[in-house]
């Protein structure tokens, strides 16, 4: 199949970015997106052009290194997958697709279709974990964990902090990569006794990385190619409100 | 050379302990004074990582993806062992120490293995204290499933994502060090040389994957936890970026490389597609406990899967293996499915395939509870197929997974250089020729959480360091070296691209040291990989600069060590005359096709030195020793 790709190229931070239409006459629909772009990067390196630049690493959809945007879509079209696991058996022959990368302040452009995600480690370093030293762990069935609580807090850990939430986000917030792991750690009872801290110290750092505000688009459980749900960013809320109010 | 492998003796039940207490300590206060790099932050870095930082070391962390959570022990499906003994179904340490050294052919060390059987109970308390997500039961216990060839439940799982599950939870103790200042981390950063300075690794040089900066980092020690070579093979189920870069460069400064052909395949992929495929993606093997492999008994029977009656079937795992059936260990699985396939009876458009059935399990358990157990995983295969596995059998096919050999280390898990320790896949230690199911992640975690921080102190405390700076002869040394690979790989300009070199490196390397390997094949191999060096190095084509983000530029950096690790891979199994576990030489096979291992000669491990490119490396034996568990042909009848 052949398919027509619009990429936005672009150096580095400081060069100002164009579109670049480039062919792939000889797609298969066994080709994941990611080798689609392999095959393009060997014809422009045949044609002594530079290869387009995109993250990616493990290409089984849990590394969450990559993404971007196909047709303004994080990820593209298909739910719940993420671009290394979507297949060209989703489009057709001589389909046009536009690639961006993600969009959001927090995440500046690297090069090509790669951006700088560190804001999300930034807010996870504030106080995104259990603080439980190496060692000081009791049996692992001292503490029970029901059933349902250790499914619905799973259900939030899936998150793989691809960044395709922000990238969606019509005001490129992080609610629901927070809210994920506010979930993922709240819902356990090990992680109760930093559950107030862990809200307020997130949100902070949050605004510090100018992610912007949480307002029920929903735009980022459409596109979360783990299928996290906005149910998430209500219990973030509800959390750093009982946080806030405690005074905790 | 001698190889001390300082394994203690003694009654194995109390060896680490007696060994813990004979190390020294580093008063607390003296900690912050010492500074360690530790490199890769996959499960057994990031967990070492935090640990030190813990304790009060300073840590200089790298990776060269986006963040350390991206690390591949992350793709680790199925789970992961502990001796916990939950269910009252007779495991025990030392039944996990038994199985391991038996699982792995007998060649590995019983002490460090019996020490990682220990350890892997506080694995799972820990992991359980961070808010690691582990299956539970009703009554809010911990669930257990059986995995990989055990016939105890001892493997411990958080759905089809245990490795991602423990990898954030080594993560977020890594970022919270980083928050505290403990740790500082370098993402997107590459180390490309050991800096060792009077015969003591004392830092590593590294590139700046944006800027492309040359760097050296000092430290007292280096530690190495970069993960296997699987990547040799171009087509495994490593990740892309996964690569043997810095135990490869460590190996040419001195430390020893063991059991380079002692290399895993994974019997659960799914099969290759087409020349384009860039990857192959690996099938949980917890799979096998509910799926059936069969294909068809008929040579050339290429009807559809369920148009073939149970007599047109042969369930061949079942058949040979009456007492492990589909349960067989991944060697035993791989080395059948390509028999069949070879016979002709392969299944898919290419015939390089078996079936994977769950119709029986559906029909016993209801699709609710198979989608419980494994919903993502058929997901997944769907996505890539375009087939419902709930309808009709997955295809799969044995794939390149895991590397048992790596540095050679001690019973410190250090290397033959001093001050230079290595851990989790990247070192040789605990697996001998073959590794079980679930075993890798425990693995990891056991030498970064439990065994180096113990340890390293022992170094720090009884070993004068002299002050090291950038000026240092060897430090500029090696930043020449590195910047010259650098301009030599920009400046050939040559015609054909890394990812074609890369191809068929992989190629020749699973055709004649893939899954089974002949003296002929491995000879013939040993012909064409410097000729195939010395091609690359004249003709790869890696166009853009050294100074910025360039992704040919750290592939084609990457593919020249392959080029040098797979000569060395090669000769190990050449020089190798026996099968044993991953290792399969098909002139040693019993009567009827299973692995001969030749004790009497080979019951050592093979640890190479360095003699540079080209030359012939140099063997050193350390020959292995079974006091508990008496080596017997392994049958799984």
């Amino acid at each position: 199949m052949r398919i027509i790709l619009h990429v936005w190229r672009q150096r580095n931070a400081s060069d100002k970015g164009r579109m670049v239409r480039y062919e792939v006459p000889n797609a298969t629909e066994h080709m994941s997106f990611l080798e689609m772009l392999d095959v393009l990067n060997e014809d422009l390196l045949a044609r002594n052009e530079e290869p387009v630049a995109f993250d990616h690493d493990c290409r089984e959809g849990i590394c969450g290194m990559c993404g971007c945007m196909v047709d303004g879509v994080a990820h593209g079209p298909l739910p719940g997958t993420t671009l290394c696991q979507l297949h060209m058996r989703y489009f057709k022959d001589g389909d046009e697709l536009y690639l961006e990368p993600w969009r959001a302040r927090a995440f500046p452009v690297v090069r090509d279709l790669v951006v700088d995600r560190s804001a999300f480690d930034r807010l996870i370093a504030a106080g995104g974990c259990i603080s439980a030293a190496t060692g000081s762990a009791p049996d692992g069935n001292a503490v029970l964990v029901p059933k349902e609580n250790a499914e619905r807090s799973m259900d939030a850990a899936a998150c793989i902090g691809c960044g395709a939430c922000v990238a969606m986000c019509p005001n490129a917030s992080a609610s629901l990569f927070m809210g994920a792991k506010l979930a993922h750690l709240g819902l356990l009872p090990q992680g109760q006794p930093e559950r107030a801290r862990r809200a307020l110290a997130m949100e902070a750092q949050a605004n510090r990385e100018l992610f912007g505000s949480c307002t029920n688009a929903g735009e980022c459980e459409a596109v979360c190619p783990k299928e996290i749900k906005l149910e998430v960013i209500a219990r973030m809320n509800r959390d750093f409100l009982h946080a806030s109010l405690s005074g905790r | 050379m001698l190889l001390d492998s300082k394994s203690p003796t003694g009654p194995i039940e109390t060896r680490w302990d007696r060994h813990r207490f004979n190390l020294k300590l580093v008063n607390p206060a003296n900690k912050r004074k010492h500074k360690i790099i530790v490199v890769g932050s996959g499960l057994a870095g990031g967990s070492a990582a935090a640990t030190l930082a813990e304790l009060g070391y300073n840590v200089h962390c790298f990776c060269f993806q986006d963040s350390p959570r991206r690390a591949h022990s992350i793709a680790a499906q199925g789970g992961i062992n502990a001796a916990k003994n939950y269910h009252n179904d007779g495991d025990s340490v030392y039944r996990l120490f038994y199985d391991t050294v038996k699982g792995g052919d007998f060649r590995a060390r019983e002490s460090n293995v019996y020490r990682l059987a220990q350890v892997s109970l506080n694995i799972i308390d820990q992991c359980v204290a961070q808010g690691v997500p582990f299956a539970r039961e009703y009554s809010g216990y911990l669930d257990n499933r059986s995995f990989g060839g055990a016939q105890v439940s001892r493997t411990f799982y958080a759905r089809g994502q245990t490795g991602q599950q423990l990898l954030l939870g080594a993560y977020q103790a890594l970022e919270r060090q980083i928050g505290a200042g403990q740790v500082r981390m370098f993402p997107r950063t590459e180390m490309l040389d050991l800096i060792v300075v009077d015969g003591r690794a004392r830092g590593i040089v590294t590139r700046d994957l944006l800027t492309g900066r040359v760097e050296s980092h000092l430290a007292d020690t280096v530690v190495l936890a970069t993960g296997g070579y699987a990547n040799v093979y171009c087509l495994s189920t490593n990740a892309k970026g996964s690569n043997a870069t810095a135990i490869w460069r460590a190996h040419k400064r001195g430390a020893l490389f063991a059991n380079p052909c002692f290399t895993q395949i994974h019997p659960t992929c799914i099969p290759v597609s087409g020349e384009y495929q860039s990857k192959l993606t690996l099938m949980s093997e917890s799979l096998r406990n509910d799926g059936r492999v069969w294909v068809p008994l008929a040579n050339g029977d290429k009807r559809a899967p369920s148009d073939i009656p149970e007599s047109g079937r042969d369930y061949f795992l079942e058949r040979k293996y009456p007492s492990f059936g589909n349960l067989v260990p991944r060697d035993v699985a791989s080395r059948n499915a390509k028999q069949v396939c070879d016979d002709g009876r392969g299944v898919g458009p290419s015939g390089l395939a078996v079936y994977l059935d769950f119709r029986d399990a559906i029909e016993r358990l209801g699709q609710p509870v198979i989608k419980e157990r494994y919903g993502n995983l058929f997901d997944m295969y769907e996505r890539i197929t375009g087939e419902d596995p709930y309808k009709t059998p997955m295809r799969i096919y044995p794939a390149i997974h895991y590397t048992m050999g790596g540095l050679w280390v001690d019973y410190n898990l250090m290397s033959t250089i001093p001050g230079l320790y290595v851990l989790g896949e990247a070192n040789f230690s605990d697996h001998g020729a073959n590794r079980l199911g679930a075993s890798a992640l425990m693995q990891g975690l056991g030498d970064g959480y439990f065994v180096l921080p113990n340890t390293i102190n022992d170094y720090l405390a009884s070993t004068k360091l002299d002050k090291v700076d950038d000026s240092h002869a060897a430090v500029r040394d090696a930043e020449a070296g590195v910047t010259d690979i650098t301009k030599r790989l920009l400046d050939a300009k040559g015609t054909r691209s890394v990812d074609s070199y890369h191809r068929e490196l992989g190629k020749l390397m699973w055709e004649c040291c893939g899954m089974s390997r002949t003296a002929a094949g491995l000879q013939h191999a040993l012909v064409e990989i410097p000729g195939l060096r010395e091609r690359y190095w004249r003709d790869v084509k890696v166009l853009g600069s050294g100074e910025d983000l360039n992704q040919s530029l750290e592939k084609a950096g990457r593919v020249a060590d392959f080029l040098e690790l797979a000569e060395l891979i090669c000769l190990d199994a050449l020089e190798r005359n026996e099968s044993c576990g991953g290792h399969f030489r098909e002139e040693y096979q019993t009567p009827e096709g299973e692995a001969q291992r030749d004790d009497e000669h080979f019951s050592y491990t093979a640890a190479w030195e360095f003699r540079g490119v080209g030359s012939r490396p140099e063997m050193h034996r350390e020959p292995l020793t079974f006091e508990y568990v008496h080596p017997t042909q392994r049958s799984y009848k």
